[in-house]
């Protein structure tokens, strides 16, 4: 099988299950849907040579973030069967006309060329994270170049579990 | 090269997730919609990394920090909506509306 055929298998199954994501009545069938995107987003990742990458989308998106999702669905009991939260045929209507104005508009990324001036030589990636490790490849820039936005989005982490404390504890 | 069929599924993912964002009233599963468009923007910033550099790499687990930042503040929020309106309806929140 082609690298191309494989690549479009998992974009299908990536875009049939972000559709049903969104058409589910039922927020924790939403969020399943949910996971089986995220898990085809990362086999996308494998192919563009991203291996780490999809690590850290399988460890943080499937695993840490929709565990918080379906914990938060589960605990506000959600899950039980009741009215559709999708609203009526006016409001879908307008939204899918919205969408295909966006789809329309987006359209021409899909023939996006890049000129040779910024474009490495095909297979540079590869060679790269041979020489540095897959991991290093993506670390050495992190804790180089981008060091300080680094340490900015520690902090960032920091304001974050503090936040969330606060605002989901009843009294301090 | 699998830059252009990158490219046209993150944009089908992106519009997926801002269809959910204008079509739903629950409150989580519009958060989930939103992740589905940050991970579309992943896609995006991978395809381009393969033909531009890593840089687009380091990007992407920028874009998960702040996600899970979101993700965890945002829920945190619902919850404490939750406790006030007995509801993660959208159309309950209405405070700030004026009439």
């Amino acid at each position: 099988m082609s690298l191309n055929l494989v690549f479009w298998i998992f974009g299908v199954v990536a875009m049939v299950s972000a559709l049903l994501c969104i058409t589910r009545k039922n927020p924790v069938s939403s969020a399943l849907w949910l996971v089986v995107t995220l898990f085809a987003v990362a086999a996308l990742f494998v192919l563009l040579d991203a291996q780490f990458l999809a690590v850290l989308q399988v460890l943080v998106y499937a695993g840490a973030i929709m565990v918080l999702f379906l914990f938060v669905i589960m605990l506000l009991n959600l899950g039980r069967p009741g009215p559709s939260d999708i609203k009526g045929p006016v409001a879908v209507g307008g939204g899918v006309l919205l969408a295909g104005a966006l789809l329309f508009l987006l359209r021409p990324l899909s023939q996006v060329t890049l000129s040779s001036t910024i474009t490495l030589p095909p297979g540079s990636v590869p060679a790269l994270q041979l020489r540095q490790g897959i991991v290093g490849a993506v670390a050495n820039p992190l804790f180089g170049t981008y060091l300080i936005p680094f340490e900015i989005a520690s902090v960032l982490l920091l304001a974050a579990i503090v936040g969330a404390v606060v605002l989901a504890k009843r009294k301090l | 090269m699998l830059l252009s069929p990158a490219l046209a599924i993150s944009a089908v993912l992106f519009t997926l997730g801002v269809a959910g964002v204008l079509f739903r009233r629950n409150a989580i599963v519009i958060f989930m919609c939103v992740e589905l468009m940050l991970n579309a923007v992943n896609l995006t910033f991978v395809a381009l990394a393969q033909n531009i550099g890593v840089g687009g790499q380091v990007f992407v687990f920028f874009v998960m920090a702040v996600a899970a930042a979101e993700a965890a503040v945002g829920l945190a929020i619902i919850l404490a909506v939750y406790r006030h309106k007995q509801s993660v309806s959208l159309q309950n929140m209405n405070l700030l509306r004026d009439g």
